[in-house]
Order: structure tokens, then sequence, then C-alpha cells
């Protein structure tokens, strides 16, 4: 007997020099993304004083800075806007982009190449060239300053319901003929059926389309005067400018803000991985 | 319970007919078994039969109904798929009561359907399972069990055991053919399998092409086949054919002969000195079997499979000599490749 057969179990796993390289660079990666997150966090609990002392650790942590913020009512209104606006909007994409998706992978019918066509081919069209149109018509129909006005150009997305007809693609029919000859309709086979069969995808759009309309800009900020009716991201900008600049509310509101979507990450972080492993994307 | 039956049914994608008006009546109670080769249209009859796809022309009729432009639910089948369809986010209860989702039928009623099904098919201790975690032959059984607990008037099988392997699948057949005598369902069942066409059907349906070549009990098929293509189509080993002449009231083998004459490999026997027809050649492979051997020789250039007895196996390359007995000849027109009876 030798003791030499353990040795390889006992030693430092192998590391490659193409390993070390990578993964100095993704650490690097990391530190770039997550450093203004720290400063934002540590500011928001310092005091006025020691905004401009870039220690890390604030001297004396306060949390004043979110008492003040929380206690100030709007600030509530806004996290309150944002929760409906992201949610309604989320839930309005996860049906509707998943009913017209399961449509087009699954029914035969005259016109259905064109109407898929004629929905891609609106995602090459920037947000910033339908703004004016956007504006024009809910000036023309009252829903400047409205819920409505903020989430109606978002409640269906071509990105969406293009997702979503790749993966009711997958389904087979098979399942849904099974199913019609049992005698269910064909909205309650694509509810009890298709829809549980495609949930990787529905929880990928969800993520995607909450954390997208949590931290919209643009659109809000255009389509509302009122400050009752402001979005977080448009709250903050304000409380920017009114506040003069002062660094520590502005970042225990930005920390708040950020709260949901560190949330949802945390959370749902598998889902996240998979749904952009399964859209394609980069990330 | 019920009857179907196919009045000159018509089946077009655009501009390409694929079945071409056919005709059959199932009784109630019988199980009909399609076979025909890949392509000939079994499953897309089976499809119309159950409301999947629409009728191009002609009438298909369940009881005394026609259903032509019925909704699925409302023809009152069930129908088993190759890939069993079962839902893989329902338990086997579910999946199996789920046959019943529109039934009116109380929930106490339906549990005991469920578990009336669940019992038959051996399903029981596998009922708060989820599909993931079944094997094949118990996927099959649950697709089985949702088709069942509907007490539908007919069962539609499509090639339900293609994807088991050789030994269930001979588990399965006994065990649906046991099902049928049991509940006495008339069932339609598509294979492209002829075992599975032989050992199970009442009556056996041969499609080719989107036509009925012929339809008739396995042994009618197997004694009298219509034609050259379900003569080899129906029966294993393949028959072998073989141009030859009418000599005078004897059948010899001539290239270019205007008959065909068909041996079955049991028929024909190697080792046996005279018969009704004899042929010889060159082996060129030996299968044992252990109570037989399959002898494969080539005769005027034509690959031929004859047996031998147990424990007498040919050498390869030697020259064999194989005869069949009368009556064990069917006989074929060269030129249209039709019967022409047994000899
Ligand atoms: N949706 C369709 N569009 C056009 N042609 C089709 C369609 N479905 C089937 N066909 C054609 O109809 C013919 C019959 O198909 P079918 O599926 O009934 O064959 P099958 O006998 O079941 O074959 P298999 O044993 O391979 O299942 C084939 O030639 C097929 O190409
Ligand atoms: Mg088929």
């Amino acid at each position: 007997m030798t003791t030499a057969p353990t040795a390889p179990a006992l030693a430092m796993p192998r590391i490659r020099p193409g390993r070390i390289v990578i993964w100095t660079l993704l650490f690097l990666g990391g530190v770039i993304m997550v450093t203004p997150l720290i400063f934002m966090f540590s500011t928001s609990l310092k005091t006025a004083g020691q905004v401009y002392d870039l220690r890390m650790i604030p001297a004396a942590p306060t949390l004043d800075n979110y008492i003040k913020v929380l206690s100030d009512g709007r600030f509530l209104r806004w996290f309150f806007n944002s929760t409906i606006i992201a949610l309604t909007v989320t839930l309005s994409n996860v049906f509707f982009d998943s009913l017209v998706g399961y449509t087009l992978a699954k029914f035969r019918f005259r016109g259905r190449y064109f109407v898929f066509l004629a929905i891609l081919s609106t995602l090459m069209i920037p947000t910033e060239m339908l703004v004016i149109p956007w504006y024009l018509m809910s000036a023309e129909f009252g829903w400047l300053n409205s819920y409505w006005g903020i989430m109606f150009p978002g409640m269906m997305t071509a990105f969406g319901t293009f997702l979503m007809k790749q993966f009711f693609e997958t389904v087979p029919d098979d399942f849904l003929e099974a199913a019609r000859i049992d005698g269910l309709n064909e909205f309650t086979i694509w509810w009890r059926i298709a829809m549980p069969l495609v949930t990787p995808a529905l929880s990928a759009l969800a993520i995607f389309t909450f954390l997208g309309n949590w931290t919209a800009f643009f659109w809000p900020l255009i389509v509302t005067t009122s400050q009752e009716l402001y979005t977080l991201p448009i709250g903050l900008s304000s409380f920017a400018v009114e506040q003069a600049i002062q660094w520590e509310m502005i970042m225990t509101g930005a920390s708040l803000a950020t709260l949901p979507t560190l949330l949802v990450f945390l959370l749902l972080q598998r889902y996240i991985v998979r749904g952009v492993m399964l859209a394609g994307l980069k990330g | 319970m019920a009857t179907i039956a196919l009045r000159n049914l018509v089946k077009s994608y655009g501009k390409a007919e694929v079945i071409h008006g056919i005709n059959l009546d199932i009784a109630d109670g019988e199980f009909v078994v399609f076979v025909g080769p890949s392509g000939c249209g079994k499953s897309t009859t089976l499809r119309m039969i159950a409301g999947l796809e629409e009728v191009s022309g002609g009438d298909i009729l369940i009881g005394d109904q026609v259903v032509n432009e019925l909704d699925p639910k409302r023809r009152n089948i069930a129908m088993v798929f190759q890939n069993y369809a079962i839902y893989p986010h329902m338990s086997v209860r579910q999946n199996i009561a789920f046959g019943l989702y529109t039934s009116p039928l109380s929930r106490d009623q339906k549990d005991a359907r469920v578990t009336e099904a669940a019992k038959m098919l051996g399903l029981e201790a596998l009922l708060d399972r989820r599909p993931a975690a079944l094997s094949g032959g118990q996927r099959q059984r649950v697709a089985i069990g949702r088709a069942m607990v509907r007490n539908p008037a007919a069962f539609l099988f499509d090639e339900p055991l293609s994807n088991l392997d050789a030994q269930l699948r001979a588990q399965m057949r006994i065990e649906i053919k046991r099902l049928h005598q049991r509940l006495g369902t008339t069932i339609a069942y598509v294979t492209h399998d002829q075992i599975e066409a032989m050992t199970m059907a009442d009556r056996i349906v041969v499609m080719r092409d989107g036509h009925i070549l012929q339809s008739g009990t396995p042994t009618e098929i197997y004694d009298a086949p219509v034609d050259v293509f379900t003569a080899q189509f129906i029966g294993s080993p393949s028959m072998n054919l073989l141009p030859a002449v009418d000599a005078g009231g004897r059948i010899v083998a001539q290239p270019g002969g205007p008959l065909l004459v068909g041996l079955r490999p049991h028929d024909l026997v190697v080792g046996v000195p005279d018969g009704a027809f004899t042929v010889s050649g060159e082996v060129t492979a030996v299968e044992p079997l252990g109570h037989e051997t399959l002898v494969h020789f080539l005769a005027e250039g034509r690959p031929v499979t004859a047996t031998a007895p147990a424990r007498m196996i040919p050498a390869i390359g030697g020259t064999v000599q194989a005869s069949a007995a009368a009556g064990a000849l069917y006989l074929f027109d060269a030129a249209t490749e039709k019967a022409m009876g047994r000899r």
C-alpha cells in the first residue's frame, strides 16, 4: 500500500493560467460594477457634512436620511406609483404577449406570417421616434398625467410576443390536440396546458418587463407633469434639482429605489440566468 | 359503443391529395388496425376520425351521425398519441383525471373513475408521481388511463407503442388487447409494425399511398393477400418473390417469366428433396434461431430466404436446394402484381 494515489485528491485543483486571467478580469469588472452601488449606499448613511469625505464606511453612520426621505410623503407616493405601474405592465405583458405569441405559434390562419412580420418590424423603431406620436395621441385622448398614459406604450411588446412565440413553438402539438379531444376550449388549452409548459420563458419575460418599467425614465418624464404621478426615477431626479444637490438625500432615495431591483435579482437569480440564456441575450 | 364508417373519404393539403376516397366500415366493438408504410396516410385518416383534421371530401359517420363538421369533443372518442401527450406539470392522477375535465360528473364519481382506471392499468402506486418519474411503458399506461376514464364510444391509437423497446412492446400489445376484450369498445389502431397488426387486430386494413389495398382478418390477409405489396408487407420474414412460368401445370422459376411466385420463408424448406416448387443457389448468410435456421441464398441472382431445420446449418458459399410443398405457393401476375390464387 502506498499513499501516492490519495495525494492528488488532497492537492489544490490545478489552475490553468488562462483561468487566472479570466478570473482577474471578471473580478475587476465586478468591482467596477459594484463600487457605485456601495458608494450610493454608504453616502446614504452619511450626514450632509460628510458627503465629500470619500470613505467607504461612514465615520458615524446614521439612518436619519432614510427617516427624512420616508417621512416626506412624496417619496412613498412615487414608490407606490412605480410599483403599481411596473406590476400592471408586467402582468399585461405576461398575459397578452403570450396570448398573441401562442396564436402565432400554434394556429394556421391567413395572414399569420404578415402579422408576425408587422409585429417584429416594430422592434426596429427606436423609442425616441415614437415618443412624439405617443405624446400627441395621449394629449388627444386626455391620457396625459395618468397611470394609463404612462403604461399604455408598454402594455404589450413586440419583443415579448416574439419571445413567447418562439417558446410556444417548442410545445408539442400532441399536448394541445389531446386536450382538444378531451373537450377543453381553446382558451383553457392555452391557459391550463400551454402556459405551464413555458414557465421559464414567462418568468424571464416577467423579470425583464418589471425591471425595465421600474427603471423607465424617458417616457414617464414626458407624459407626467404633476408630482403626484411621478414614478420613482422621475421623482428622484426632481429631488436632485429641488434639493440643490443634497447628495446624501438623493443617494438615500436611490438606495430605496434599488431595493426592489436587488430583491428581484436575489430571489429570482436562477430564473434570470436561465431567462437570459433562453432568450439568447447577452445579459 | 359505436360503429365508425368512412365513405369516399378524401383529404387534401392544398393541391396535394393524400387520401384518395377510402371506404371502410368498423363494426361496434371491433379492433381495427391500420397498417402501411410511412407516409401512406394512416395518421391522417385517424386524425380525421378524431376531428383534428378537416375532411376534404366524403363523410365520416360515428354511430349513425355524420360527424364531418363536429368538434373533436362532440364526437365522444378518445385518442392515445405516439408521444403519450401526458402533461409534465401534472401528477399521474391529475393527468388521468384530465380526461374528465369537462365531464358533468361529481368529484367523487370522477375520483372513482380515476381509481378504477388506475387499478386496471396497475398504476395505483404511482398516482401521485410526476410523468418525469415514470418509465415509457408507465407513461403510455397513463395516457391509456386518461382515455379510458371518459368511457368513449371509440378509442383511437396512433402508433402508441413505437417509443417502447421490443420487450415492453410485446407486453403492452397483450395488455391493450386484454383491455379491449374487457371494455369491448371499438378501437382504431395505427401502426407500421405488421406484428402488432397480426397479433392484435380483429381486422387489418392495409394502406398504401392514400388507398386501402385490402381489409380482412389477419388470417385472410396472410393467406390471401390481394397483391405483391400486401403479401410482402404482412408476415415476417417477408415473402420471397421469383419470376416464374406455368410449365404445363407445374410452376418453375424463370427469369422474366409472366408470373411471380411468392413463397413464405417458413414454407420454403432446405433439404427437402422435392416439392411443388424448387429453387437452389449459393448460400450468402445463415441466421440460426435455435428452433430453426434462416438461410439466405441467391437464386438466379435474386435473394431468397428459406428455413432449415434446427440442427442443420448450411455452410456459407455452399449450394443449397429448397422446396415448397403444394399449396404453399402464392401466384401473382408479373405485370399487374395482382394475386392469381394459391397453388
Ligand atoms: N400538414 C400537412 N401538410 C401537408 N402534407 C401533409 C401534412 N400532414 C401530412 N401530410 C402528408 O400526408 C401524407 C400522409 O401522412 P400521414 O402522417 O398520415 O402518414 P402515416 O401513414 O401516418 O405515416 P407514418 O407511419 O410515418 O406516421 C404524407 O405524404 C405527408 O407528407
Ligand atoms: Mg403517422
